[in-house]
C-alpha cells in the first residue's frame, strides 16, 4: 500500500502560520539577544497580526472544509479570527508598557501571546474535535503561564495555580467526552458525528454522557456557572493586560468552539441539550450579576461582570437559530472591544507600579481627569448594555433571537438579570463623577501612553460606533453565518 | 484466550491501583501506585494489539513522567499529612457520594451501549503493522492535529523557560527606565 | 497454534538466558577487576579459583550471608521494593535480543531470540526508563541524605541521557526501516565490495557514539557515576543496603552493562553476524561471534572507567543537553535526508547539495577553529600580561 501524501491547503492555514512563524522569530530573537528593546518585539508581533489579518481578508470568499477535514473556512471561523486578531493587538497596545511599569516585561510574553492567539484562532475554526482538544490545550498552557507572569507576586501565582489546576480537571472531562463521543460514532470529524448522531444504531445514553462531557468542558472555558471559580481569582491575579486578552480572547474562541460542536456535531439532539443550558445561562447570568455587587476591587467585579456575560452569550446558543449564531458573534466582538477597553482603563488609573483596584480609590476621578473618567463610563455603560452604546445593540440582538426560538421566559431572567447588573456598573460611574476628589497631595494621577491613548481611544470610538450605527456590523455577523456552518 | 487471561490480570490490577492511589497516606506510595497503574494499561494496550502505544505508554509515561513527578515529590517533601488534609468536614462524604454515581452511571451505560459497528476492524488496522499503521494515519488523516501539537509543545517548554529561569528584574528594571520618558498627560 | 512443546521450549529459553545472565554478570565482575588492575599496574583478584575467576561467586556468597541490616529511618515497603525494581527491568531488557542464527530441530524452528517484538527497540528503551526506580527507590525510602542526593542526581542524569540516547536510536531505526530488533539486524547482512560488513557502525558512526555515551550515562558507569559517586556520597543511592540487598543493585548495574552492550551489538555491530567460516559449527559459530562483539563493547565500558575520570556534575549536564541532545537531533536529521534524498531527488541535484553541505560545513568548520586559535593566542598574552 503505497503512501499517498495528504494535501496541504497552506493558504486556508496561512494565518495560523504566520501566527506561530511570528512568534517563533519572536522567540529567536529574544534568545540570541536577551536585552532586545521590547519595542521591537511589540512591533514585530503586532506586524504579525497584521499579516495574519491579511491572510484572513485573503480567504472571505472562501468556504471549504481543509486538512483532511479537521479545518474549517467558512464565515464564522473567520469573524472568529476577525474578533482574536484585534483583542491579540488591543492586548499588545495595553501590555507594552504595563509591563513594563510592573518590571515583569520579558522577552517570552509577545510569543505566548501569539500562540495563544493562534491557538484560538484554531479553536474558532476547528472542524474536528480532536483539533479543538489541541487548541484549546494550546492557548490554555500559554494562558497558564501568561497568569503567572509576575512572579513576585503571590495573587498572579494563585491565580495561575488555581487556573492550571482546575484547567486540567475539565480539560480531562472534554477529552472524556470526546473519546465517548469517537466511541458512539466512530469520528470526531464534527460533521460525521452529526450524520451518525442522527442515526438510531446510537446508543442514545452514551451520547448524553459524551455531550454532558464536553459541555463541562466548554462550560470552564467560558466561565459558566457552576465551572466559574477559577475566574475571578485568575482574572484578579493575573497581569491587568493579560486578565483583558483572557476576558476577551478566551471567552470568544471558547465560545465559536462551542457554538460550532454543538450546533454543527451535536445539533441533532438539540433538544436533550438545550433545556440544560438555559439552566446553565440563567445561573450564569444571575450568579454573575449578583455576586459582582458584593465585591470591592475592580478586576474581581470586572471578572463576574465576565461571567454574567458569558450567560448573554449562552441565549445565542440556547436560541440555536441563525440569527442566535449572528448575534452572538457580534456580541463577543463589541465585548472583546469594550471590555479590553475597561482594563486599559484599569492599567491607565495610575502611573506607578500598582493601579487604582479598590473601588474607594476611582472616587471622583471623574472630576479631575474628565477625559478619562468619561471614557470609563462609557465601557461601563456598554457593559451594563444601556444606550448608545455598542452592548445595549448586542443585548438587544441576541434577546431577539432568543425570542424568535421562542425562548421568552430566559429574555425575561436575562432582562432581570441586565438590571440587576446596571446598579454595580452605575455605582461605580457615580463614585467616578458624584464623589469628591481626594486632595491633592500625594495622590497619584493617571499614567496614559500613546499606546493606551490608542487603544482606549480605539475601544472608545468602537463601543460609540456600533451603538449608534450598527447596521454594517450586523450585516457582517448576519454574513458570516448566511449559509450555515460548512462541513 | 490468551487475550482474556492477560485481561483478567490486568484489569484488575489496573483497578486496585487505582483506588490505591487514591487511598495512599503517602505521596510517594500514591505515585508508585500510579506508576503500576500505567504499567496495567500498557500491558491492556499490547493485549489490545496496540504495541506501539503500550511501549509508548511504558517510556513516556512509566520511565519519564512519573520520575520527574517522584523527583518533584521527594525534593518538595509534600508527604507530610497535613498538606493532605480536607478543608471542608464534608468534603470527602460528598465528592465520594458523587464520584461514586459518576462511576456507576458510567459503567452502567458503556456496559449497555458498547458497539463496534462504527469502526473497521483492528486487523484491517494493523494489516500492514501496528506502527505502520500509526504511523500512515499521524501523516495523512490526523496531519493537522499532529501537527498542531509542536505547537502546544513550543507552548509548554516557553512556559517551563519563564517559570524555571532565574530572575530578570534587573534587566526590567533598566527598561522602565528607559522608557519612563514617554509619559505624557492628558 | 501454540503447544506444550513450545511452552516447554520458551522455559528452557528462558533459564538459560536467566542462567547465562548471572554466569557472565560474575564473569564481567572478575574480567572487570583484572583488566582494571592490569591498567594500573597492579594484579588484581588470582586467589579463588583459576586466575581468581571465583571471586565473584565468592564475594556473591559473602553478602548473601552476611547480616542484613535494615536502618530504622526506612520507609520499609519502598525500602524493599527498590532492589528488586533496579533488578527485574535490567534482566527483561535482554528478552529482545536475538544472540544467534535460528536453526531447525524436525519442523520447529528455534530462534535464538527470547520475543520477537516488533517494536523491540521501544521495549528495551522502556525497560532502560524502568531501571531508573530502582536508584530513586532506594534514595528516598532510605531516608537518609546521601541516598537521596544520589537518587537526584540520578534522576536528573538518567532522564537527559535517555533523551540522547533514544534519539541516535531513532536514526538507526530510520535507516534500517524497522523496530524490531530481529529486523535491525537483518538488515545489517551483506557485505559492500564483497568484504566490507554492512554493519550500521559504519554508516552510523555518530549515532554509536551518542548510544554509547548514554548507555554509560543511564548505567551510571564512570566517568558518569555520579549517584554513586563515592568520594561525595559515601555509596550514593545505596548507601543504607547492606548484604543481599546491596548485592542486588550491584548485579542490576552489571547486568545493565552487559544489556546495554548486547543492544549496541545489535544495532551497531551487526548482531550475531559473521562470516560462515566454521560452517561444522552450526548456529554455535554466531552465538560465538555475538559473545565476542558483547565482551569487546563490555571492555569499552571497562576501559572509559579505568582511564577517564568522573566529569562535575554540572558539566555532565552541559553535555547531555547542550551537546548530545542537539547532537543527536542534527544526526536524526541528517539520516532521514540520507534516507530520503535518494528516493526523492536525482543523483546530480544530490551530489550538489552534499557538496554544498559539506563546503558550508568546513568554512564553519575552519573559522571556528581560527577563532579559538586567535582566542587562545589572545588569552596567552593575557597570561603573559599577568604573570
Amino acid at each position: 500500500m503505497p503512501f499517498v501524501a495528504p494535501h496541504i491547503a497552506w493558504h486556508g492555514i496561512a494565518p495560523e502560520l504566520a501566527l506561530v512563524g511570528g512568534a517563533l522569530v519572536a522567540l529567536l530573537i529574544d534568545a540570541v539577544k536577551p536585552a532586545v528593546d521590547r519595542r521591537f518585539l511589540a512591533g514585530l508581533s503586532l506586524a504579525t497580526i497584521g499579516l495574519a489579518a491579511w491572510f484572513t481578508f485573503d480567504l472571505r470568499d472562501t468556504r471549504a472544509v481543509i486538512m483532511q477535514g479537521t479545518l474549517a473556512v467558512d464565515g464564522v471561523a473567520l469573524f472568529g479570527r476577525l474578533i482574536l486578531l484585534i483583542t491579540a493587538a488591543m492586548t499588545i497596545l495595553i501590555s507594552y508598557h504595563y509591563l513594563s511599569r510592573r518590571r515583569i516585561h520579558r522577552g517570552e510574553y509577545y510569543p505566548l501571546l501569539l500562540l495563544a492567539t493562534s491557538g484560538m484562532t484554531l479553536l474558532a475554526a476547528s472542524n474536528d474535535l480532536l483539533l479543538s482538544f489541541l487548541a484549546i490545550e494550546t492557548l490554555s498552557l500559554a494562558l497558564y503561564v501568561m497568569v503567572g507572569f509576575a512572579r513576585r507576586d503571590e495573587k498572579s501565582q494563585e491565580g495561575a495555580l488555581k487556573y492550571f489546576l482546575l484547567g486540567a480537571f475539565s480539560s480531562a472531562f472534554l477529552l472524556y467526552g470526546i473519546a465517548l463521543t469517537y466511541g458512539a460514532t466512530g469520528s470526531t470529524q464534527l460533521s460525521v458525528i452529526s450524520k451518525q448522531a442522527a442515526v438510531a444504531s446510537v446508543d442514545e445514553r452514551l451520547m448524553f454522557v459524551a455531550v454532558a462531557m464536553i459541555a463541562v468542558g466548554f462550560a470552564f472555558k467560558v466561565a459558566a456557572v457552576p465551572f466559574h471559580m477559577w475566574s475571578p481569582d485568575a482574572y484578579q491575579g493575573a497581569p491587568t493586560s493579560v486578565t483583558g486578552f483572557m476576558a476577551a480572547g478566551t471567552k470568544a474562541a471558547a465560545f465559536i468552539g462551542f457554538f460550532r460542536v454543538f450546533l454543527v456535531a451535536f445539533g441533532a439532539l438539540q433538544w436533550d441539550w438545550r433545556p440544560v443550558l438555559w439552566i446553565v445561562a440563567v445561573a450564569t447570568m444571575a450568579v454573575g450579576s449578583l455576586l459582582a455587587i458584593a465585591q470591592t476591587d475592580v478586576k474581581r467585579m470586572l471578572a463576574y461582570s465576565s461571567i454574567a456575560h458569558a450567560g448573554y452569550v449562552l441565549i445565542g446558543l440556547v436560541a440555536a437559530n441563525r440569527d442566535g449564531v449572528s448575534a452572538a458573534l457580534f456580541y463577543l466582538l463589541i465585548y472583546a472591544v469594550m471590555v479590553l477597553g475597561a482594563f486599559a482603563a484599569v492599567i491607565v488609573s495610575a502611573p506607578g507600579g500598582s493601579e487604582r483596584l479598590s473601588l474607594a480609590e476611582w472616587g471622583g476621578i471623574g472630576r479631575r481627569y474628565p477625559v478619562f473618567g468619561g471614557a470609563m463610563t462609557l465601557f461601563l455603560l456598554a457593559l451594563a448594555g444601556l444606550p448608545p452604546t455598542s452592548g445595549f445593540t448586542g443585548k438587544f440582538l441576541l434577546f431577539a433571537a432568543a425570542i424568535k426560538a421562542h425562548e421568552n421566559a430566559l429574555v425575561v431572567a436575562a432582562t432581570i438579570t441586565s438590571v440587576v447588573a446596571a446598579f454595580f456598573y452605575v455605582r461605580l460611574i457615580v463614585l467616578i463623577w458624584l464623589q469628591d476628589p481626594p486632595p491633592d497631595d500625594g495622590h497619584p494621577g493617571i499614567g496614559p501612553t500613546p499606546a493606551l491613548i490608542t487603544s482606549l481611544g480605539i475601544a472608545a470610538a468602537a463601543t460609540i460606533v456600533f451603538g449608534v450605527w450598527p447596521q454594517s456590523l450586523i450585516d457582517l455577523a448576519r454574513n458570516a453565518i448566511s449559509h450555515g456552518f460548512v462541513g | 484466550m490468551s487475550e482474556t487471561i492477560v485481561f483478567l490480570i490486568a484489569g484488575p490490577i489496573a483497578l486496585g491501583s487505582a483506588l490505591f492511589i487514591i487511598m495512599s497516606k503517602n505521596a510517594v506510595h500514591s505515585a508508585l501506585w500510579l506508576i503500576l497503574n500505567l504499567m496495567a494499561l500498557a500491558v491492556l494496550f499490547v493485549d489490545l494489539d496496540a504495541q506501539f502505544l503500550g511501549v509508548v505508554q511504558f517510556i513516556i509515561y512509566a520511565g519519564a513522567i512519573m520520575v520527574l513527578f517522584l523527583f518533584v515529590i521527594m525534593l518538595l517533601g509534600v508527604t507530610r499529612e497535613e498538606l493532605l488534609g480536607e478543608a471542608i468536614p464534608i468534603q470527602r462524604v460528598v465528592s465520594g457520594i458523587l464520584g461514586v454515581a459518576l462511576a456507576g452511571t458510567l459503567v452502567w451505560i458503556l456496559l449497555n451501549a458498547y458497539d463496534e459497528s462504527a469502526f473497521g476492524s483492528l486487523a484491517g488496522a494493523n494489516s500492514a503493522g501496528n506502527v505502520q499503521g500509526l504511523g500512515r494515519l499521524l501523516f495523512s488523516k490526523y496531519i493537522f492535529p499532529f501537527e498542531v501539537t509542536s505547537i502546544l509543545l513550543i507552548v509548554a517548554a516557553i512556559g517551563a523557560m519563564i517559570l524555571a529561569r532565574g530572575r530578570t528584574e534587573e534587566e526590567s528594571a533598566s527598561e522602565v527606565e528607559r522608557h519612563s520618558g514617554e509619559d505624557v498627560r492628558l | 497454534m501454540i503447544d506444550g512443546i513450545d511452552v516447554l521450549i520458551m522455559v528452557i529459553k528462558v533459564l538459560v538466558v536467566f542462567g547465562f545472565l548471572l554466569v557472565s554478570v560474575l564473569l564481567t565482575i572478575w574480567a572487570e577487576r583484572r583488566i582494571v588492575a592490569l591498567m594500573q599496574q597492579r594484579i588484581g583478584p588470582n586467589r579463588v579459583g583459576p586466575f581468581g575467576v571465583l571471586q565473584g561467586l565468592a564475594d556473591g556468597i559473602k553478602l548473601f550471608f552476611k547480616e542484613d541490616v535494615t536502618p530504622t529511618n526506612v520507609d520499609r515497603s519502598v525500602y524493599f521494593l527498590a532492589p528488586v525494581a533496579a533488578l527485574l527491568p535490567a534482566f527483561l531488557a535482554f528478552a529482545v535480543v536475538p544472540v544467534g542464527r535460528g536453526f531447525h530441530i524436525g519442523h520447529r524452528v528455534i530462534t535464538l531470540h527470547l520475543v520477537d517484538l516488533n517494536v523491540g527497540i521501544l521495549f528495551f528503551l522502556a525497560m532502560g526508563s524502568l531501571m531508573v526506580y530502582g536508584i530513586v527507590l532506594a534514595g528516598w525510602s532510605s531516608g537518609s541524605t546521601y541516598p537521596l542526593l544520589g537518587a537526584v542526581r540520578s534522576t536528573a542524569q538518567m532522564i537527559s541521557y535517555e533523551i540522547g540516547m533514544g534519539l541516535s536510536v531513532v536514526s538507526v531505526v530510520l535507516w534500517s526501516g524497522t523496530l524490531s530488533t530481529s529486523g535491525i539486524v537483518d538488515a545489517q547482512s551483506g557485505t559492500w565490495f564483497g568484504f566490507v560488513p554492512r554493519w550500521f557502525i559504519i554508516p552510523q558512526l555518530p549515532a554509536l557514539v551518542m548510544f554509547l555515551l548514554g548507555g554509560l550515562a543511564e548505567t551510571n558507569r564512570a566517568p558518569f557515576d555520579l549517584p554513586e559517586a563515592e568520594t561525595e556520597l559515601v555509596g550514593g543511592y545505596h548507601t543504607e543496603y547492606t548484604g543481599i540487598k546491596f548485592a542486588m543493585f550491584f548485579l542490576a548495574e552489571y547486568l545493565h552493562v552487559i544489556t546495554t552492550s548486547a543492544l549496541v551489538v545489535t544495532l551497531f555491530l551487526g548482531g550475531w553476524r559473521g562470516p560462515n567460516i566454521l560452517p561444522f559449527l552450526g548456529p554455535l559459530l554466531f552465538v560465538g561471534y555475538f559473545l565476542a562483539k558483547l565482551g569487546l563493547v563490555i571492555f569499552l565500558f571497562m576501559w572509559a572507567r579505568a582511564t577517564i575520570p568522573r566529569i562535575r556534575y554540572d558539566r555532565l549536564m552541559h553535555l547531555g543537553w547542550k551537546v548530545l541532545i542537539p547532537a543527536s537531533l542534527v544526526w536524526t536529521m541528517i539520516t532521514a535526508a540520507m534516507v530520503v534524498l535518494p528516493q526523492e531527488v536525482n543523483r546530480t541535484t544530490l551530489i550538489v547539495v552534499v557538496g554544498i553541505v559539506f563546503e558550508v560545513a568546513l568554512i564553519v568548520w575552519l573559522a571556528r577553529l581560527t577563532t579559538t586559535a586567535l582566542r587562545r593566542g589572545r588569552l596567552r598574552r593575557g597570561d603573559s600580561h599577568v604573570v
